[in-house]
């Protein structure tokens, strides 16, 4: 009978001595879905793996796979199979060698073992690699011999660790593409840990941001990027700018933040009367060189070209502003008029109360 | 234009002493040794070439007996040192951290601060008829008279597996240590039993560093002479002795030569025939050891 999650994980605590490198996690995992776990060093993400792969047992709390708990399963009995960090596969093995070990481990014949290898590699694009030894491998194809060697088993589960890791740029945005399109022809429900936000952006249906031992938030990229429930998650995904001050109600259901300077901001958010954080993205700063032009936004104000970030695409602006003790980033559209733009030019700023969120700090 | 000299000046200088050891330690003595053993007495004080030497090895029963023993022994030695090596290596290189580790290595290589001499009398402390075991046997009731345990092969087996062990331990340590973490871990995670991780990833992986150790523990097994002598007695029988006797008691220096050339070609075989089973080049092996 087909379970309708793949993974559960109901109040997971992880702990070393006094310090709970996981504390109180719970999620769920749909089959099928991409999902990642998104945090920086340190925030217990490996640990968090390493026990739904078996190779730790958590303190307290219960992790399920298709509804069966998974507590004293040891990690060789796991419908589940991690592609490492470090790739591990196994030098002293041909690369058939490599992705055949998992099924002759399960009394497969050698024959069988063999023709399903070869097969798994014609489908991850490394047709007649079966020979080779994995030292002659490039990054990238190491990278598929680690996937196929897992998908073989036909798990329940693909549990991924920072996988790109160790790959140049260009490979990397390559293979995350590559790993997307995988992991859909195979339709295998992948768990994957990364503390790039980007890799998780690009790659998830879901992501759950994690600091400190506990979940933040857990959403869609998009819920994650545009409406993030903690000021953690509105600086740690994607670009932003970042003020502190004291917020107050206004008008409309607006939030007014005082900055140190005076400095008065509109914004969106839950909070009064406190000290708080601001947060607006680089993108959802207008630019403009005449000042009419941003008329109808709440926020606006004149400052000073400081830097100009140029990145193609991704260029932006260091903008010195008056009331602002950092200067504001903003986006610079590489087809617009300000496409020219030197350092040192005046301009303006501006932002809708909607783009800028607040939290308490 | 005067770099070039100087620079094979430096070099030559830098190579001389290795040369001059060489030369003068290991290479010149085993041409006089070889020459030696071709020379055959066919007067008083007259010699003359012939292979008499070897025919003699071959003709003489006890003679090849002590040959086949000592390197039906030695192979004995070598498996068992390798058995009882890997565990603890294992344990150092993989499960012992930081001080524990120096530690455990130290304690190993404790026993060769005394001289081989003194670590055989000690096993001999223990094993004789009066010694320690002998009397605690008799103590708790397990033996109503002395026991010897000396003078048989299980005690030469003993102190031979006791003095290789240090020469196992460190290039199986070496060799494991290098193996990551995360490799055997994706063993398992794959579905392999720990025997299977064992036999498929682990000792692949020491392979080189069980090969050197091997060789060496081995070699000094074969050309061991102190153990063999003091803890098997008459009953030791172990080729250096024959050497020994040839060369000390009987004066008989052609013969001697003649037995430490086959005792070289003996050694050499069978690490030849080593390598080659288990596929091995000895370049890589020694960079292990």
């Amino acid at each position: 009978m087909a379970h309708s999650t793949d993974l559960d994980l109901v109040n997971v605590i992880k702990r070393f001595g006094s310090h709970a490198a996981v504390n109180d996690v719970s999620f769920s995992v749909a089959p099928g879905e991409f999902f990642s776990i998104l945090g920086p060093s340190g925030c217990g993400k490996t640990t968090l793996m390493r026990m739904i792969a078996g190779f730790e047992n958590p303190t307290s709390g219960d992790i399920r796979i298709r509804g069966k708990s998974m507590i004293g399963v040891p990690a060789n009995k796991r419908p589940v199979n991690m592609v490492f960090q470090s790739l591990a596969l196994f030098p002293m093995m041909s690369v058939g060698e490599n992705v055949a070990y998992g099924l002759t481990c399960r009394d497969v014949s050698r024959a069988e073992a063999e023709e399903r290898a070869s097969r798994m590699l014609e489908r991850v694009g490394l047709k007649g690699f079966g020979e080779r030894r994995v030292t002659a491998l490039s990054g990238g194809q190491r990278q598929r011999v680690a996937i196929a060697r897992c998908l073989v088993l036909e798990p329940t589960l693909v549990l991924l660790d920072e996988p790109l890791g160790a790959l140049d740029l260009k490979l990397r945005e390559h293979m995350k593409i590559e790993l997307k399109q995988l992991q859909s022809t195979f339709n295998t429900t992948f768990a994957y840990i990364t503390h790039d936000q980007s890799e998780a952006l690009v790659m998830s249906d879901r992501i759950a941001v994690m600091n400190q031992g506990k979940f933040e938030q857990v959403g869609s990229p998009r819920e994650l990027y545009h409406n993030p429930a903690t000021p953690f998650v509105a600086s740690f995904v994607g670009e932003t700018n970042k003020w502190q001050g004291e917020a107050a109600a206004a008008a409309n259901g607006a939030i007014s933040v005082r900055l140190p300077s005076g400095t008065v901001v509109q914004g969106q958010g839950k909070v009064a009367d406190k000290a708080s954080l601001a947060f607006v993205r680089p993108e959802a700063v207008a630019l403009a060189q005449d000042a009419s032009v941003l008329s109808s936004l709440p926020n606006r104000f004149e400052g000073r070209v400081s830097a100009v970030l140029f990145d193609g695409a991704n260029s932006s602006l260091l903008i010195d502003t008056a009331g602002f003790d950092q200067p504001v980033r903003a986006v610079l559209p590489q087809a617009g008029p300000l496409a020219g733009i030197q350092v040192g030019a005046p301009i303006h700023v501006g932002w809708t109360a909607d783009a800028m969120k607040v939290f308490a700090a | 234009m005067s770099q070039k000299p100087a620079r094979s000046l430096t070099l030559f200088l830098l190579l001389a002493p290795a040369v001059l050891w060489l030369g003068l330690l290991i290479v010149l003595p085993h041409v006089e040794i070889l020459v030696l053993s071709f020379s055959e007495r066919v007067a008083p004080r007259v010699y003359a070439f012939g292979f008499g030497n070897y025919l003699e090895f071959f003709t003489e029963p006890l003679y090849w007996r002590t040959f086949a023993r000592t390197a039906i022994m030695s192979i004995i030695v070598t498996a068992l040192t390798l058995v009882l090596a890997f565990p603890i290596a294992l344990y150092i290189a993989r499960v012992a951290q930081g001080r524990l580790k120096a530690m455990l290595l130290l304690l190993c290589l404790l026993p060769f601060w005394v001289s081989e001499l003194v670590r055989t009398l000690g096993w001999m402390i223990l094993l004789r008829e009066t010694g320690i075991i002998s009397y605690t046997l008799r103590a708790i009731g397990l033996a109503d008279q002395p026991v010897e345990l000396l003078y048989n092969d299980g005690a030469v087996i003993l102190g031979l597996v006791y003095g290789g062990l240090l020469f196992m331990i460190v290039p199986l340590a070496n060799a494991l240590e290098s193996l990551e973490p995360s490799v055997v871990e994706a063993g398992f995670d794959l579905g392999g039993s720990r025997w299977t991780v064992l036999r498929r990833i682990v000792i692949p992986h020491a392979m080189p560093g069980i090969v050197a150790g091997s060789i060496i523990v081995f070699m000094l097994t074969v050309g061991n002479f102190a153990t063999p002598v003091l803890l098997g007695g008459k009953n030791g029988l172990w080729f250096t002795e024959q050497i020994y006797a040839q060369f000390i008691t009987r004066f008989n220096w052609p013969q001697g030569a003649a037995f430490g050339m086959l005792l070289l070609m003996l050694s050499s075989a069978i690490v030849w025939a080593g390598l080659r089973l288990t596929g091995q080049s000895l370049g890589t092996t020694l960079k292990q050891a």
